[in-house]
Protein backbone atom coordinates (compact mmCIF):
# COMPACT_ATOMS: atom_id res chain seq x y z
CA UNK A 1 0.00 0.00 0.00
CA UNK A 2 1.37 3.40 -0.86
CA UNK A 3 0.75 5.01 2.73
CA UNK A 4 3.49 2.83 3.82
CA UNK A 5 6.29 4.39 1.98
CA UNK A 6 9.54 3.21 3.33
CA UNK A 7 10.61 7.04 3.96
CA UNK A 8 7.99 6.61 7.05
CA UNK A 9 9.19 3.17 8.38
CA UNK A 10 12.16 4.63 8.57
CA UNK A 11 11.39 7.65 10.04
CA UNK A 12 8.59 5.89 12.55
CA UNK A 13 11.46 3.43 13.96
CA UNK A 14 14.06 6.00 14.30
CA UNK A 15 12.61 9.22 14.71
CA UNK A 16 15.19 12.16 14.68
CA UNK A 17 15.48 14.93 16.95
CA UNK A 18 13.18 12.80 19.68
CA UNK A 19 13.46 13.68 23.45
CA UNK A 20 13.12 16.54 25.71
CA UNK A 21 15.81 19.08 25.46
CA UNK A 22 17.03 22.30 27.77
CA UNK A 23 16.74 24.72 27.16
CA UNK A 24 13.71 25.68 25.66
CA UNK A 25 11.33 28.62 24.86
CA UNK A 26 7.71 27.09 25.15
CA UNK A 27 6.43 23.91 25.84
CA UNK A 28 2.91 22.66 24.30
CA UNK A 29 1.13 19.26 24.80
CA UNK A 30 -1.67 18.02 22.29
CA UNK A 31 -3.94 15.12 22.32
CA UNK A 32 -5.73 13.36 19.27
CA UNK A 33 -9.01 12.42 21.27
CA UNK A 34 -10.02 10.08 19.13
CA UNK A 35 -7.05 7.53 18.91
CA UNK A 36 -5.15 8.86 22.55
CA UNK A 37 -1.89 9.91 20.49
CA UNK A 38 0.14 12.72 22.11
CA UNK A 39 2.54 14.72 21.62
CA UNK A 40 4.93 17.01 24.20
CA UNK A 41 7.21 19.33 22.24
CA UNK A 42 9.57 21.99 22.74
CA UNK A 43 10.58 25.03 20.81
CA UNK A 44 14.01 27.43 21.21
CA UNK A 45 14.10 30.41 19.22
CA UNK A 46 16.98 32.51 18.55
CA UNK A 47 15.80 36.56 18.00
CA UNK A 48 12.50 37.50 17.53
CA UNK A 49 9.71 37.27 14.59
CA UNK A 50 9.51 36.48 11.04
CA UNK A 51 13.89 35.71 10.91
CA UNK A 52 13.94 34.47 14.35
CA UNK A 53 16.21 31.10 13.58
CA UNK A 54 14.81 27.67 15.05
CA UNK A 55 17.45 26.41 17.42
CA UNK A 56 15.98 23.55 18.41
CA UNK A 57 12.78 21.17 18.36
CA UNK A 58 12.57 18.24 21.20
CA UNK A 59 9.50 15.92 21.83
CA UNK A 60 8.63 12.97 23.70
CA UNK A 61 5.28 11.34 20.86
CA UNK A 62 3.13 8.27 21.80
CA UNK A 63 1.28 7.70 18.10
CA UNK A 64 1.16 5.94 15.26
CA UNK A 65 4.12 5.38 12.37
CA UNK A 66 2.36 8.31 10.23
CA UNK A 67 2.20 10.74 13.64
CA UNK A 68 6.23 9.66 14.67
CA UNK A 69 7.19 9.69 11.48
CA UNK A 70 5.65 13.35 10.55
CA UNK A 71 7.07 14.82 14.36
CA UNK A 72 10.35 13.19 12.79
CA UNK A 73 10.23 15.02 9.30
CA UNK A 74 9.34 18.22 11.19
CA UNK A 75 11.94 18.33 13.29
CA UNK A 76 14.91 17.58 10.62
CA UNK A 77 12.79 20.47 8.07
CA UNK A 78 12.49 23.48 10.98
CA UNK A 79 15.67 23.01 12.86
CA UNK A 80 18.07 25.78 11.68
CA UNK A 81 14.91 27.47 9.78
CA UNK A 82 13.77 30.88 10.15
CA UNK A 83 9.95 31.30 11.66
CA UNK A 84 9.45 32.22 8.35
CA UNK A 85 10.50 29.62 6.21
CA UNK A 86 9.03 26.67 8.97
CA UNK A 87 5.67 28.72 8.34
CA UNK A 88 5.61 28.31 4.68
CA UNK A 89 6.88 24.67 5.20
CA UNK A 90 3.77 23.95 7.41
CA UNK A 91 1.29 25.28 5.02
CA UNK A 92 3.13 23.48 2.29
CA UNK A 93 2.82 20.05 4.27
CA UNK A 94 -0.86 20.83 5.28
CA UNK A 95 -2.00 21.56 1.68
CA UNK A 96 -0.61 18.45 0.28
CA UNK A 97 -2.15 16.69 3.80
CA UNK A 98 -5.40 18.25 3.07
CA UNK A 99 -5.57 17.83 -0.87
CA UNK A 100 -7.23 14.11 -0.94
CA UNK A 101 -4.44 13.14 -3.30
CA UNK A 102 -4.49 16.32 -5.92
CA UNK A 103 -1.18 18.05 -4.22
CA UNK A 104 1.89 16.19 -4.79
CA UNK A 105 4.19 18.39 -2.74
CA UNK A 106 7.58 19.76 -3.74
CA UNK A 107 10.93 18.36 -2.45
CA UNK A 108 12.24 21.06 -2.20
CA UNK A 109 10.02 23.10 0.00
CA UNK A 110 8.71 20.25 2.22
CA UNK A 111 12.07 17.40 1.90
CA UNK A 112 11.13 14.00 3.21
CA UNK A 113 7.28 15.58 4.04
CA UNK A 114 6.68 14.38 0.52
CA UNK A 115 6.33 10.82 1.35
CA UNK A 116 3.70 11.75 3.26
CA UNK A 117 1.54 12.87 0.26
CA UNK A 118 -0.30 9.62 0.15
CA UNK A 119 -1.67 10.32 3.77
CA UNK A 120 -4.10 12.89 1.94
CA UNK A 121 -5.94 9.91 0.10
CA UNK A 122 -6.70 8.44 3.70
CA UNK A 123 -8.69 11.42 5.29
CA UNK A 124 -9.23 9.27 8.45
CA UNK A 125 -5.08 9.78 8.98
CA UNK A 126 -4.41 13.14 8.00
CA UNK A 127 -4.99 14.31 11.69
CA UNK A 128 -2.16 11.91 12.67
CA UNK A 129 0.17 13.48 10.26
CA UNK A 130 -1.00 17.06 11.42
CA UNK A 131 -0.33 16.70 15.08
CA UNK A 132 3.18 17.70 15.66
CA UNK A 133 2.81 20.67 13.23
CA UNK A 134 0.05 21.50 15.18
CA UNK A 135 1.91 21.21 17.87
CA UNK A 136 4.61 23.29 16.40
CA UNK A 137 2.63 26.02 15.37
CA UNK A 138 0.90 26.07 18.64
CA UNK A 139 5.04 26.49 20.35
CA UNK A 140 5.53 29.05 17.70
CA UNK A 141 2.55 31.29 18.57
CA UNK A 142 3.40 30.72 22.96
CA UNK A 143 7.53 31.79 22.16
CA UNK A 144 6.18 34.60 20.90
CA UNK A 145 3.58 35.76 23.57
CA UNK A 146 6.54 35.51 25.94
CA UNK A 147 9.01 37.81 24.10
CA UNK B 1 -27.83 -23.75 24.18
CA UNK B 2 -28.53 -23.42 19.99
CA UNK B 3 -26.78 -24.18 17.43
CA UNK B 4 -24.69 -21.42 14.88
CA UNK B 5 -26.21 -21.04 11.61
CA UNK B 6 -25.74 -22.86 8.72
CA UNK B 7 -24.26 -21.59 5.73
CA UNK B 8 -27.74 -21.38 4.10
CA UNK B 9 -29.36 -19.52 7.02
CA UNK B 10 -26.18 -17.30 6.96
CA UNK B 11 -26.36 -16.29 3.43
CA UNK B 12 -30.11 -15.35 3.78
CA UNK B 13 -29.29 -13.12 6.87
CA UNK B 14 -26.71 -11.77 4.96
CA UNK B 15 -29.03 -11.08 2.30
CA UNK B 16 -31.19 -8.75 4.46
CA UNK B 17 -28.13 -6.56 4.59
CA UNK B 18 -27.24 -4.89 1.28
CA UNK B 19 -24.38 -3.24 2.38
CA UNK B 20 -22.85 -6.57 3.14
CA UNK B 21 -22.55 -6.82 -1.16
CA UNK B 22 -20.58 -3.69 -1.32
CA UNK B 23 -16.82 -3.59 -2.03
CA UNK B 24 -14.16 -1.34 -0.46
CA UNK B 25 -10.18 -0.32 -1.56
CA UNK B 26 -10.32 -1.00 -4.75
CA UNK B 27 -12.48 -3.98 -5.48
CA UNK B 28 -12.07 -5.89 -2.48
CA UNK B 29 -15.38 -7.23 -0.65
CA UNK B 30 -15.93 -5.68 2.51
CA UNK B 31 -15.44 -7.76 5.71
CA UNK B 32 -17.46 -5.96 8.16
CA UNK B 33 -15.96 -6.39 11.84
CA UNK B 34 -17.26 -2.97 13.50
CA UNK B 35 -20.35 -4.00 14.59
CA UNK B 36 -19.86 -3.37 18.45
CA UNK B 37 -19.42 0.76 16.98
CA UNK B 38 -22.82 1.00 14.38
CA UNK B 39 -23.84 -2.17 13.12
CA UNK B 40 -24.99 -2.45 9.39
CA UNK B 41 -29.33 -1.74 9.11
CA UNK B 42 -31.75 -4.69 8.38
CA UNK B 43 -33.55 -3.79 5.13
CA UNK B 44 -36.85 -4.66 7.08
CA UNK B 45 -35.99 -1.94 9.01
CA UNK B 46 -35.59 0.79 6.43
CA UNK B 47 -38.71 -0.65 4.93
CA UNK B 48 -40.65 -0.25 8.01
CA UNK B 49 -39.74 3.37 8.38
CA UNK B 50 -40.62 4.13 5.06
CA UNK B 51 -43.60 2.46 5.17
CA UNK B 52 -44.36 4.86 8.31
CA UNK B 53 -43.37 8.10 6.41
CA UNK B 54 -44.76 7.09 3.01
CA UNK B 55 -48.30 5.60 4.58
CA UNK B 56 -49.11 7.19 8.22
CA UNK B 57 -46.64 9.98 8.70
CA UNK B 58 -48.16 12.59 11.09
CA UNK B 59 -47.91 14.06 14.31
CA UNK B 60 -48.44 11.44 17.34
CA UNK B 61 -50.77 11.90 20.38
CA UNK B 62 -51.94 15.38 18.92
CA UNK B 63 -54.82 15.84 16.24
CA UNK B 64 -57.74 14.14 15.74
CA UNK B 65 -57.60 12.97 12.57
CA UNK B 66 -56.97 9.36 10.72
CA UNK B 67 -53.33 9.30 10.43
CA UNK B 68 -52.27 10.77 13.70
CA UNK B 69 -54.56 8.35 15.17
CA UNK B 70 -52.37 6.10 13.24
CA UNK B 71 -48.94 7.59 13.43
CA UNK B 72 -49.43 6.83 17.13
CA UNK B 73 -50.59 3.55 16.81
CA UNK B 74 -47.12 2.81 15.11
CA UNK B 75 -45.54 4.57 17.86
CA UNK B 76 -46.79 2.96 20.59
CA UNK B 77 -46.53 -0.40 19.09
CA UNK B 78 -42.83 -0.06 18.54
CA UNK B 79 -43.27 0.92 22.48
CA UNK B 80 -44.89 -2.44 23.23
CA UNK B 81 -42.38 -4.45 20.95
CA UNK B 82 -39.41 -2.97 22.17
CA UNK B 83 -40.63 -3.90 25.87
CA UNK B 84 -41.27 -6.86 24.97
CA UNK B 85 -37.92 -7.62 23.60
CA UNK B 86 -36.47 -6.40 26.65
CA UNK B 87 -39.13 -8.21 28.82
CA UNK B 88 -40.44 -5.10 30.26
CA UNK B 89 -43.64 -3.37 30.17
CA UNK B 90 -44.46 -0.91 27.40
CA UNK B 91 -44.79 1.97 29.88
CA UNK B 92 -41.47 1.53 31.56
CA UNK B 93 -39.67 1.96 27.73
CA UNK B 94 -38.64 5.67 26.80
CA UNK B 95 -37.35 6.32 23.47
CA UNK B 96 -34.30 8.82 23.60
CA UNK B 97 -32.29 9.87 20.68
CA UNK B 98 -29.71 7.13 21.68
CA UNK B 99 -28.14 5.72 24.86
CA UNK B 100 -26.27 8.40 25.86
CA UNK B 101 -29.48 10.25 26.29
CA UNK B 102 -30.67 7.72 28.06
CA UNK B 103 -28.05 7.43 30.83
CA UNK B 104 -27.91 11.40 31.27
CA UNK B 105 -31.85 11.37 31.62
CA UNK B 106 -31.25 8.94 34.77
CA UNK B 107 -28.51 10.76 35.68
CA UNK B 108 -30.02 14.04 35.42
CA UNK B 109 -32.98 12.13 37.17
CA UNK B 110 -30.88 12.14 40.29
CA UNK B 111 -30.20 15.70 40.36
CA UNK B 112 -33.48 17.44 38.72
CA UNK B 113 -36.41 18.02 40.91
CA UNK B 114 -39.99 19.22 40.47
CA UNK B 115 -40.22 22.55 42.11
CA UNK B 116 -42.10 23.10 45.05
CA UNK B 117 -42.73 18.72 44.96
CA UNK B 118 -41.01 16.45 47.54
CA UNK B 119 -38.66 14.38 45.78
CA UNK B 120 -38.10 10.31 46.57
CA UNK B 121 -35.22 9.92 48.63
CA UNK B 122 -34.18 6.89 46.51
CA UNK B 123 -33.23 9.43 43.60
CA UNK B 124 -31.85 12.25 46.17
CA UNK B 125 -27.68 12.84 46.10
CA UNK B 126 -25.49 14.86 47.96
CA UNK B 127 -22.77 15.23 50.03
CA UNK B 128 -22.35 12.14 51.48
CA UNK B 129 -23.53 10.02 48.85
CA UNK B 130 -21.82 8.14 46.64
CA UNK B 131 -22.06 6.77 42.93
CA UNK B 132 -20.96 3.57 42.03
CA UNK B 133 -19.19 2.70 38.28
CA UNK B 134 -16.82 0.55 36.83
CA UNK B 135 -13.18 0.61 35.35
CA UNK B 136 -14.64 -0.72 31.84
CA UNK B 137 -17.78 1.86 30.89
CA UNK B 138 -17.87 3.24 27.74
CA UNK B 139 -17.46 7.42 28.35
CA UNK B 140 -21.34 7.35 28.30
CA UNK B 141 -21.60 6.06 31.41
CA UNK B 142 -18.91 7.28 33.21
CA UNK B 143 -18.87 11.38 31.90
CA UNK B 144 -22.95 11.71 32.96
CA UNK B 145 -21.80 9.92 36.78
CA UNK B 146 -18.62 12.11 37.19
CA UNK B 147 -20.88 15.46 35.86
CA UNK B 148 -24.15 14.35 38.34
CA UNK B 149 -20.97 13.93 41.26
CA UNK B 150 -19.89 17.02 40.70
CA UNK B 151 -23.47 18.83 40.77
CA UNK B 152 -24.62 17.38 44.11
CA UNK B 153 -21.05 17.26 45.57
CA UNK B 154 -21.79 13.05 46.08
CA UNK B 155 -18.45 11.09 45.50
CA UNK B 156 -17.75 9.00 42.61
CA UNK B 157 -16.55 5.67 43.15
CA UNK B 158 -15.34 2.84 40.72
CA UNK B 159 -14.68 -1.07 40.51
CA UNK B 160 -11.53 -1.94 39.24
CA UNK B 161 -10.39 -4.50 36.27
CA UNK B 162 -8.51 -7.22 36.38
CA UNK B 163 -5.39 -8.20 34.26
CA UNK B 164 -8.09 -10.58 32.44
CA UNK B 165 -10.36 -8.17 32.12
CA UNK B 166 -13.18 -8.66 34.47
CA UNK B 167 -14.38 -6.87 36.95
CA UNK B 168 -12.42 -7.28 40.61
CA UNK B 169 -15.44 -8.07 42.59
CA UNK B 170 -12.77 -8.62 45.60
CA UNK B 171 -13.25 -5.61 46.99
CA UNK B 172 -16.61 -4.99 45.96
CA UNK B 173 -17.91 -4.32 49.69
CA UNK B 174 -15.68 -1.71 50.00
CA UNK B 175 -16.94 0.47 47.21
CA UNK B 176 -20.34 -0.67 46.98
CA UNK B 177 -21.86 0.71 51.10
CA UNK B 178 -24.80 2.16 52.24
CA UNK B 179 -23.62 5.30 50.99
CA UNK B 180 -24.25 4.20 47.83
CA UNK B 181 -27.01 5.32 46.15
CA UNK B 182 -26.60 4.82 42.61
CA UNK B 183 -24.44 1.58 40.76
CA UNK B 184 -24.06 2.29 37.29
CA UNK B 185 -22.53 -0.89 35.17
CA UNK B 186 -22.44 -2.08 31.41
CA UNK B 187 -24.00 -5.85 30.76
CA UNK B 188 -20.92 -5.82 28.49
CA UNK B 189 -17.63 -4.27 27.64
CA UNK B 190 -17.46 -2.79 24.30
CA UNK B 191 -13.49 -2.97 24.49
CA UNK B 192 -12.85 -6.47 26.30
CA UNK B 193 -15.72 -8.45 25.16
CA UNK B 194 -16.61 -8.92 28.97
CA UNK B 195 -20.01 -10.31 29.74
CA UNK B 196 -20.72 -9.03 33.85
CA UNK B 197 -22.85 -11.01 36.59
CA UNK B 198 -25.69 -8.57 36.55
CA UNK B 199 -27.47 -10.74 38.92
CA UNK B 200 -24.64 -10.94 41.19
CA UNK B 201 -24.13 -6.82 40.91
CA UNK B 202 -27.49 -6.29 41.29
CA UNK B 203 -28.38 -8.42 44.81
CA UNK B 204 -25.31 -6.83 46.26
CA UNK B 205 -26.79 -3.23 45.19
CA UNK B 206 -30.05 -4.14 46.40
CA UNK B 207 -28.62 -5.66 49.77
CA UNK B 208 -27.16 -1.45 50.03
CA UNK B 209 -30.09 -0.19 48.40
CA UNK B 210 -28.55 1.69 45.53
CA UNK B 211 -30.52 2.05 42.54
CA UNK B 212 -28.82 0.04 39.35
CA UNK B 213 -28.14 1.32 35.94
CA UNK B 214 -27.56 -0.40 33.49
CA UNK B 215 -25.72 -0.20 30.09
CA UNK B 216 -27.16 -2.59 27.24
CA UNK B 217 -25.60 -1.32 24.38
CA UNK B 218 -23.31 -4.24 23.79
CA UNK B 219 -25.51 -6.61 25.16
CA UNK B 220 -29.01 -6.04 23.02
CA UNK B 221 -27.53 -7.14 20.07
CA UNK B 222 -25.79 -10.64 20.87
CA UNK B 223 -27.71 -11.97 24.06
CA UNK B 224 -31.20 -12.35 25.29
CA UNK B 225 -32.03 -9.61 27.42
CA UNK B 226 -34.77 -9.95 30.29
CA UNK B 227 -34.64 -6.52 32.26
CA UNK B 228 -36.95 -7.93 35.06
CA UNK B 229 -34.69 -11.29 35.23
CA UNK B 230 -31.75 -9.88 35.82
CA UNK B 231 -33.25 -7.25 38.08
CA UNK B 232 -31.81 -4.58 37.04
CA UNK B 233 -33.55 -0.66 37.89
CA UNK B 234 -32.85 0.97 34.81
CA UNK B 235 -31.16 -0.11 31.30
CA UNK B 236 -30.08 2.00 27.99
CA UNK B 237 -29.40 0.55 24.69
CA UNK B 238 -29.13 1.87 21.35
CA UNK B 239 -31.17 1.11 17.94
CA UNK B 240 -27.55 1.56 15.78
CA UNK B 241 -25.80 -1.35 17.59
CA UNK B 242 -28.91 -3.91 17.35
CA UNK B 243 -29.77 -3.68 13.48
CA UNK B 244 -31.80 -0.86 13.82
CA UNK B 245 -31.73 3.21 12.97
CA UNK B 246 -29.79 5.43 14.11
CA UNK B 247 -31.39 8.63 16.26
CA UNK B 248 -33.14 6.47 18.03
CA UNK B 249 -32.15 4.85 22.13
CA UNK B 250 -34.09 3.00 24.71
CA UNK B 251 -34.15 4.01 28.60
CA UNK B 252 -36.14 0.85 30.19
CA UNK B 253 -36.72 1.97 33.88
CA UNK B 254 -38.88 0.25 36.77
CA UNK B 255 -42.15 1.78 36.40
CA UNK B 256 -42.39 3.11 39.98
CA UNK B 257 -38.95 4.22 39.65
CA UNK B 258 -39.82 6.41 36.31
CA UNK B 259 -43.14 7.12 38.20
CA UNK B 260 -41.10 8.99 40.97
CA UNK B 261 -38.28 10.27 39.19
CA UNK B 262 -38.11 14.36 37.87
CA UNK B 263 -38.42 15.09 34.14
CA UNK B 264 -35.11 15.67 32.32
CA UNK B 265 -36.07 17.46 29.14
CA UNK B 266 -38.73 20.00 29.00
CA UNK B 267 -41.13 21.26 26.82
CA UNK B 268 -44.19 20.01 24.49
CA UNK B 269 -45.54 16.62 25.23
CA UNK B 270 -44.48 15.79 28.34
CA UNK B 271 -46.99 18.55 30.08
CA UNK B 272 -50.01 17.65 32.21
CA UNK B 273 -51.20 20.89 32.66
CA UNK B 274 -49.11 24.27 32.02
CA UNK B 275 -50.11 27.75 33.37
CA UNK B 276 -48.34 31.03 32.82
CA UNK B 277 -46.18 30.42 36.07
CA UNK B 278 -46.02 26.38 36.51
CA UNK B 279 -46.40 23.48 34.89
CA UNK B 280 -47.55 19.70 36.00
CA UNK B 281 -46.15 16.86 34.40
CA UNK B 282 -47.34 14.04 32.63
CA UNK B 283 -46.79 10.40 33.77
CA UNK B 284 -44.24 8.11 31.93
CA UNK B 285 -43.00 7.41 29.64
CA UNK B 286 -44.25 10.49 28.25
CA UNK B 287 -42.77 12.71 30.93
CA UNK B 288 -39.90 11.79 29.38
CA UNK B 289 -40.48 12.33 25.71
CA UNK B 290 -40.25 15.96 25.29
CA UNK B 291 -40.54 17.43 21.93
CA UNK B 292 -42.05 15.71 18.70
CA UNK B 293 -40.97 12.35 19.23
CA UNK B 294 -38.48 10.38 16.43
CA UNK B 295 -41.31 7.88 15.41
CA UNK B 296 -40.15 6.48 12.02
CA UNK B 297 -36.83 5.78 14.02
CA UNK B 298 -39.21 4.25 16.50
CA UNK B 299 -41.19 2.06 14.18
CA UNK B 300 -37.64 1.35 12.53
CA UNK B 301 -35.78 -0.09 16.10
CA UNK B 302 -39.12 -2.18 16.61
CA UNK B 303 -38.63 -4.09 13.15
CA UNK B 304 -35.22 -4.82 14.02
CA UNK B 305 -36.47 -6.23 17.64
CA UNK B 306 -38.93 -8.76 15.93
CA UNK B 307 -36.53 -9.18 13.19
CA UNK B 308 -33.95 -10.28 16.17
CA UNK B 309 -36.69 -12.56 17.81
CA UNK B 310 -37.72 -14.17 14.71
CA UNK B 311 -34.07 -15.09 13.96
CA UNK B 312 -34.01 -16.12 17.62
CA UNK B 313 -31.24 -14.55 20.32
CA UNK B 314 -30.17 -17.46 21.31
CA UNK B 315 -29.43 -18.77 17.84
CA UNK B 316 -27.33 -15.52 17.15
CA UNK B 317 -25.61 -16.03 20.53
CA UNK B 318 -24.49 -19.40 19.60
CA UNK B 319 -23.42 -18.11 15.94
CA UNK B 320 -21.61 -15.01 17.65
CA UNK B 321 -19.65 -17.47 19.88
CA UNK B 322 -18.36 -19.99 17.22
CA UNK B 323 -17.03 -16.76 16.01
CA UNK B 324 -15.33 -15.73 18.24
CA UNK B 325 -14.06 -18.50 19.20
CA UNK B 326 -12.40 -19.26 15.96
CA UNK B 327 -11.47 -15.37 15.88
CA UNK B 328 -9.64 -15.97 19.61
CA UNK B 329 -7.74 -18.95 18.67
CA UNK B 330 -6.56 -17.80 15.75
CA UNK B 331 -5.17 -14.32 17.30
CA UNK B 332 -3.71 -16.78 19.80
CA UNK B 333 -1.62 -18.68 17.05
CA UNK B 334 0.02 -15.17 16.60
CA UNK B 335 2.87 -14.46 19.24
CA UNK B 336 2.81 -10.95 18.19
CA UNK B 337 -0.85 -9.96 19.48
CA UNK B 338 -2.11 -9.84 22.52
CA UNK B 339 -6.16 -9.47 23.23
CA UNK B 340 -6.78 -7.25 25.57
CA UNK B 341 -10.06 -8.47 27.50
CA UNK B 342 -10.32 -12.54 28.21
CA UNK B 343 -8.78 -15.06 25.83
CA UNK B 344 -11.49 -17.91 25.84
CA UNK B 345 -15.15 -17.71 25.16
CA UNK B 346 -17.00 -17.57 28.65
CA UNK B 347 -18.55 -14.98 29.69
CA UNK B 348 -17.70 -13.01 26.44
CA UNK B 349 -18.91 -11.67 23.16
CA UNK B 350 -17.53 -11.14 20.27
CA UNK B 351 -15.72 -7.66 20.79
CA UNK B 352 -11.97 -8.37 20.25
CA UNK B 353 -9.49 -5.77 20.99
CA UNK B 354 -5.98 -6.29 20.84
CA UNK B 355 -2.63 -4.93 20.72
CA UNK B 356 0.03 -5.59 18.39
CA UNK B 357 3.76 -5.59 19.75
CA UNK B 358 5.14 -2.36 18.49
CA UNK B 359 2.94 -1.36 15.93
CA UNK B 360 0.25 1.53 16.55
CA UNK B 361 -3.44 0.60 16.14
CA UNK B 362 -3.81 2.99 14.04
CA UNK B 363 -1.31 1.52 11.21
CA UNK B 364 -2.86 -2.04 12.06
CA UNK B 365 -6.00 -1.10 11.05
CA UNK B 366 -5.01 1.01 8.19
CA UNK B 367 -3.45 -2.67 7.02
CA UNK B 368 -6.68 -4.55 7.69
CA UNK B 369 -8.53 -1.91 5.92
CA UNK B 370 -6.57 -2.18 2.95
CA UNK B 371 -7.84 -5.17 2.60
CA UNK B 372 -11.30 -4.58 2.98
CA UNK B 373 -11.58 -5.24 6.65
CA UNK B 374 -13.22 -2.49 8.53
CA UNK B 375 -12.19 -2.97 12.17
CA UNK B 376 -12.21 -0.06 15.13
CA UNK B 377 -8.82 1.42 16.50
CA UNK B 378 -8.13 3.86 19.75
CA UNK B 379 -9.65 3.72 22.74
CA UNK B 380 -13.27 3.12 21.75
CA UNK B 381 -14.88 5.55 24.09
CA UNK B 382 -13.25 3.93 26.98
CA UNK B 383 -9.84 5.24 27.62
CA UNK B 384 -9.83 5.03 31.83
CA UNK B 385 -9.67 1.37 30.60
CA UNK B 386 -7.17 1.86 28.02
CA UNK B 387 -4.95 3.08 30.89
CA UNK B 388 -5.73 0.64 33.35
CA UNK B 389 -5.17 -2.40 31.05
CA UNK B 390 -1.69 -0.59 29.73
CA UNK B 391 -2.04 0.16 26.04
CA UNK B 392 -2.78 3.93 24.71
CA UNK B 393 -5.09 2.06 22.16
CA UNK B 394 -6.46 -1.31 20.27
CA UNK B 395 -7.55 -2.43 17.40
CA UNK B 396 -11.11 -4.03 17.97
CA UNK B 397 -12.71 -6.66 15.59
CA UNK B 398 -15.96 -6.83 16.62
CA UNK B 399 -18.43 -9.88 15.53
CA UNK B 400 -22.49 -10.03 14.19
CA UNK B 401 -25.15 -12.27 13.38
CA UNK B 402 -24.24 -11.67 9.94
CA UNK B 403 -20.44 -12.02 9.71
CA UNK B 404 -19.21 -16.10 8.46
CA UNK B 405 -15.93 -17.97 9.57
CA UNK B 406 -14.77 -16.91 5.98
CA UNK B 407 -14.44 -13.21 6.99
CA UNK B 408 -12.91 -14.33 10.32
CA UNK B 409 -10.14 -15.86 8.17
CA UNK B 410 -9.68 -13.00 5.84
CA UNK B 411 -9.19 -11.17 8.98
CA UNK B 412 -6.42 -13.18 10.17
CA UNK B 413 -4.91 -13.04 6.74
CA UNK B 414 -5.19 -9.18 6.27
CA UNK B 415 -3.27 -9.10 10.02
CA UNK B 416 -0.29 -11.23 9.13
CA UNK B 417 0.74 -8.30 6.43
CA UNK B 418 1.42 -6.32 10.08
CA UNK B 419 4.35 -7.71 10.62
CA UNK B 420 5.52 -7.56 7.19
CA UNK B 421 4.95 -3.66 6.83
CA UNK B 422 6.48 -3.33 10.25
CA UNK B 423 9.38 -5.48 10.07
CA UNK B 424 8.71 -7.26 13.27
CA UNK B 425 10.17 -10.74 13.82
CA UNK B 426 6.73 -12.89 13.07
Amino acid sequence: MDLYQELILEHSKRPHHAGLREPFQAEVHHVNPTCGDEVTLRLLLEGTGETAVVKDVSYDALGCSISTASTSVLADEVIGRTVKEALETHAAMHAMLTSRGQDAGSEDVIGDGVAFAGVSKYPARVKCALLGWMAFTDALNRAEEDS
Amino acid sequence: MSTPFGAEELSRIRAGFPILSRTVRDGKPLVYLDSGATSQRYAGVLDAERAFSEQVNAAVHRGAHQLSEEATDAYEGARATVARFVGGRADEVVFTKNATESLNLVAYGFSNSVAGQPKDPRLTLGEGDEVLVTEMEHHANLVPWQELARRTGATLRWVGVTDEGRLDLSGLDSVLTERTKVFAFTHVSNVLGTVNPVRELVAAARAVGAVTVLDACQSTPHLALDVVDLGVDFAAFSGHKMYGPTGVGVLWGRGELLQAMPPFLTGGSMIESVWMDRTTYAAPPQRFEAGSPNAAQAVGLAAACDYLTGVGMDHVAAHEHALTERLLAGLAQRPWVRVVGPTTTVDRVGAVAFDVEGVHAHDVGQVVDDQGVAVRVGHHCAWPLHRRMGVTATTRASLAAYNTPEEVDTFLEALDRVPDIFGMAS
